[in-house]
């Protein structure tokens, strides 16, 4: 019930905050509430009691706007909406609706400003509030940041209960019974006599009522679902091959497409010889489009081996064309003129660090692909009617608008049907793909072209995870840290990314330069942590868990350094150290889970870390063993702090896939370019981790915070560090850069 | 030439060396098969060739002919699970589930020849069956009580 109180005293705050210049009547005008998406196509009969709920002849449809990239949140809403609407999600329909303004997400909101998670102070609520205007304002749609739980647990469970209720006295008027005296389940208000009134029967009178918006939201003691284990929606369908993924669809007449584009990130294309291709079996047409050349076959195979057997002149890159000159760039942005911010200035490092014996390190982290397993693909049909689009992604808004621009018709006319996706990481953010088939299409109106990146194709122009590096100086006194002098050298991702999807970066600092690292909930006498921007670098994108997946590293394992050159136990001191109370339970979490302290016996050892990110402390255990043929990961053992458990079966799993995500290209990937072009072309060459490399993996979930959080990206950032640390204390050597396989080797 | 898929025998016009990944895909619409890398790293495309697990992906067309190729759809369905599908459900195994398919051919295939694995065998036999999203603790739960339930069976 507060979580309504919440919503009005933001409203509230929102109104007040008018004062607060220029934002404030923006903020003012995107008040006004987006027109609800699915009033426009209801029919009689049918009734949208929110843009959450539809409720028609063929029953209750849950829409679920958040994009389902593997983590199961296409599950996870709809059971949020079904707990206040008394319907079983399984029997229910579960649509991820068409795109629409009103599917704003504001919980990414609260992480684009740069104040810590715990800070609740008025100016804290009011820029982050600020921020949900803005994206508000834009009409965003995004499935990123972890946000997917924390944008809609108190949102779908009230639109849910705003469903309920409203039923209930759209029943009341028909049957006469006082609502005080209907209950609802399993998709029907109950009169007191036993009738059952399906919600299907009460729609069309339910449409001419105002809704009923003055509802408690149910008490957690009256919870069926959340917090409960839940059967995953897709899962059988997962375990037997019958869920169409994007890739998979097909349609009458559709051809199968795929392109060849300038490995050179961005580069263009100066001319290209196909004489080899045109005759090829099954080839339908070969057309330039951007950066590049589209193949057109009756098969995918046969338009990839024609795509393969084109001649191409590639133009040049904007960005260095070997390594050295990447590393050099982030080398040289150390420096006044490349400072993004300083985030946190505490005590006065230069006076301790002077004359105090100074411990310095150079921490690197390379350009790393999300490669999810599905490769990226898009289905596109032009017709006079408009367009319709099947995809899989994180930005359905945006690829609306990105299509719509190149086949020249407004927004509203392309339908974007959301696919469930075979993975992402981010990956999904990106749609290149899905302007290179609308390319396609609209030479081919009438004809639904399906266009396929080949595995190669995928790694080719996968816009990498940032690559980055630390510097850090620091100094112990009387068994303590004293002094610790963090700086990060990175690009901004959201200037590379935004402008793809015709955005502007917001102005000011970088909050990813220096995510994971800012945080740190130490007191350290004397800290400063400082990000550099550096510009000039290969075209990036977000990564799960984004700049925490590197800063994370750097932070944690340079803390990791003074603490054992001030002679301290790595958890104990992390745990003095640490102020605050949710960051300090995980680490006492983590310490009892895995024993630390315990003797591990001979050529073992085992290292902790922690890293906060999108407001979710964690951290890992990690215990490795010195194998005569290299380094054995045995266990991880996880603490997290989400506020609340949503499913612990699928946080379960989550957390589990997010430490071997984190371990595994830790371990054994980078992207790097020669000649300007990424020198990985498929998983042999960019593998992460397989089975017989997987640890086994101890996981625990508190729930102390009373803010609720994501868990898809935060367990990712401590593992590496963990993993580190570990192998320091295993074998006495330091690992300083990622992929920690060319240091040491892992068996 | 004619290819036998799950029991029903299928005339195909394609290139001998086409891969029998694409044949079951694009001309076949048996799309349980997936295409995840092309080049036999992955396993997402793992079908079973007169019962032994294979990488579609690196069989010719011409070597199709002949065998009977079984792929997931023929190995169980939702309304009459395979045990071994029937362990994924019940420890909910996939996330994005895309290299499932592949994940459940080869367990089915390594279960098919050693009915009570070690946790070694487990790991030979499943380690070239890449999956992005990191299941690999559940896969390994799910094929160790497959094989129990096998035991009982």
């Amino acid at each position: 019930m507060g979580k309504i109180k919440t919503y009005t005293r933001r409203a509230f705050l929102v109104g007040s905050a008018a004062v607060i210049g220029g934002v404030a009547f923006g903020f003012y005008m995107v008040k006004k509430p987006h027109a609800n998406p699915l009033l426009k196509d209801l029919k009689d009969g049918e009734a949208a009691l929110t843009p959450w709920v539809k409720i028609d002849a063929e029953g209750v449809t849950l829409i679920a706007p958040h994009a389902d990239i593997g983590q199961g949140v296409r599950s996870m809403q709809a059971m949020l909406i079904a707990e206040e609407l008394d319907v079983d999600p399984l029997a229910v329909n579960v649509s991820p609706g068409d795109p629409a303004p009103a599917y704003y997400n504001t919980a990414l909101a609260t992480e684009a400003v740069p104040f810590m998670s715990t800070d609740d102070s008025f100016a804290a609520e009011t820029m982050r509030d600020v921020m949900g205007g803005v994206i508000k304002l834009m009409g965003a749609q995004v499935t990123g940041g972890s946000s997917a739980v924390p944008d809609s647990f108190d949102k779908l469970r009230l639109a849910g209960a705003v469903a309920r209720e409203t039923l209930k006295k759209a029943a009341s008027q028909q049957s006469g019974v006082p609502v005080s005296a209907l209950k609802t389940e399993g998709g029907a208000v109950m009169l007191p006599d036993g009738t059952r009134v399906p919600y299907e029967d009460l729609a069309a009178a339910a449409a001419k009522l105002e809704p009923v918006t003055d509802v408690p939201l149910r008490d957690p003691n009256e919870w069926r679902y959340i917090g409960k284990p839940q059967q995953r929606l897709d899962i059988v369908a997962k375990s037997t091959g019958t869920l169409t993924y994007g890739i998979d669809l097909e349609f009458d007449g559709m051809v199968h497409a795929t392109v060849k584009l300038n490995p050179r990130q961005g580069g263009e294309l100066i001319s290209y010889d196909a004489s080899a291709a045109e005759g090829m079996r099954g080839v339908k047409k070969i057309m330039r489009v951007t950066g590049g050349v589209a193949v057109v076959a009756d098969n995918t195979w046969r338009a990839i081996q024609a795509a393969n057997a084109i001649d191409y002149k590639w133009g040049p890159v904007s960005y260095p064309s070997e390594m050295e000159g990447h590393w050099d760039l982030l080398a040289g942005s150390f420096n006044d003129d490349h400072i993004d911010n300083v985030w946190r200035e505490e005590g006065d490092v230069e006076a301790a660090l002077s004359g105090a014996d100074v411990v310095e390190a150079e921490y690197r982290a390379p350009y790393v692909a999300h490669a999810p397993l599905e490769p990226i693909s898009a289905t596109v049909l032009v017709t006079d009617d408009g367009v319709d689009v099947w995809t899989a992604s994180q930005l359905p808004r945006f690829v609306q608008a990105n299509v719509a621009g190149i086949v020249g018709v407004e927004p509203d006319q392309v339908r974007l049907h959301n696919q469930y996706a075979g993975g992402s990481f981010g990956h999904r953010l990106e749609d290149e793909h899905v302007k290179r088939a609308a390319e396609v299409a609209m030479a081919m109106r009438g004809t639904p072209v399906k266009l396929t990146y080949s595995r190669e194709e995928d790694f080719a122009h996968d816009f990498p995870r940032q690559i980055s590096m630390g510097r850090m100086r620091g100094a112990v006194k009387d068994g303590r840290v004293d002094a610790y002098d963090l700086g990060i050298a990175s690009p901004s991702v959201q200037a590379s990314q935004l402008p793809r999807q015709n955005q502007v970066a917001p102005p000011g600092a970088d909050r990813q330069i220096a995510a994971g690292a800012w945080n740190l909930p130490y007191a350290l006498p004397n800290f400063r942590m400082t990000g550099y921007r550096t510009d000039g670098l290969a075209p990036v994108s977000s990564w799960r868990s984004v700049g925490a997946s590197t800063n994370g590293f750097f932070a944690d394992c340079f803390l990791d350094e003074l603490i054992i050159a001030a002679g301290a136990d790595p958890l104990e001191e992390r745990i003095r150290m640490c102020q605050e109370p949710l960051a300090r339970a995980v680490l006492e979490a983590v310490g009892e889970m895995s024993n630390w302290g315990s003797d591990l016996g001979p050529a073992r050892g085992r290292g902790v870390a922690f890293v906060e990110s999108f407001g979710v402390p964690v951290a890992e255990v990690v215990e490795v063993t010195n194998t005569p043929d290299g380094i054995r990961i045995d266990k991880v053992y996880v603490a997290a702090e989400v506020g609340r458990v949503i499913d612990p079966v699928n946080f379960d799993n989550l957390v589990k896939g997010g430490v071997v995500f984190g371990l595994g290209h830790a371990m054994n990937c980078e992207i790097t370019y020669s000649d300007g072009m990424a020198e990985q072309q498929n998983f042999y060459d960019h593998e992460a981790m397989r089975l017989h490399q997987c640890p086994e993996i101890i996981v625990r979930g508190l729930e102390n915070s009373d803010q609720i959080r994501g868990i898809g990206e935060p367990p990712v950032p401590p593992a590496a560090p963990a993993l580190a640390n570990a192998i320091f204390a295993a074998t006495g050597k330091r690992l300083r850069e990622m992929p920690f396989n060319k240091h040491i080797d892992f068996v | 030439m004619q290819i036998k898929v799950n029991g029903t025998s299928y005339d195909v016009d394609v290139e001998e060396d086409m891969p029998l990944l694409w044949v079951l895909r694009d001309e076949l619409d048996i799309k349980g098969v997936k295409y995840g890398c092309g080049v036999a790293q992955c396993g997402a495309c793992t079908v079973h060739i007169d019962g032994v697990a294979m990488r579609s992906c690196q069989v010719p067309a011409a070597d199709a002919v002949g065998v009977e190729v079984t792929t997931i759809e023929g190995l169980g369905t939702p309304g009459a699970l395979h045990i071994v599908q029937q362990a994924w459900v019940d420890h909910q195994v996939a996330q994005c589930g895309y290299c499932q398919s592949g994940q459940v051919m080869q367990a089915a295939s390594l279960l098919a020849e050693n009915p009570n694995p070690t946790d070694q065998d487990i790991d030979d036999a499943m380690s070239g069956n890449l999956c992005r999203c990191g299941t690999y603790p559940r896969i390994r739960e799910a094929v160790k009580s497959a094989a129990a339930k096998l035991q009982e069976a």
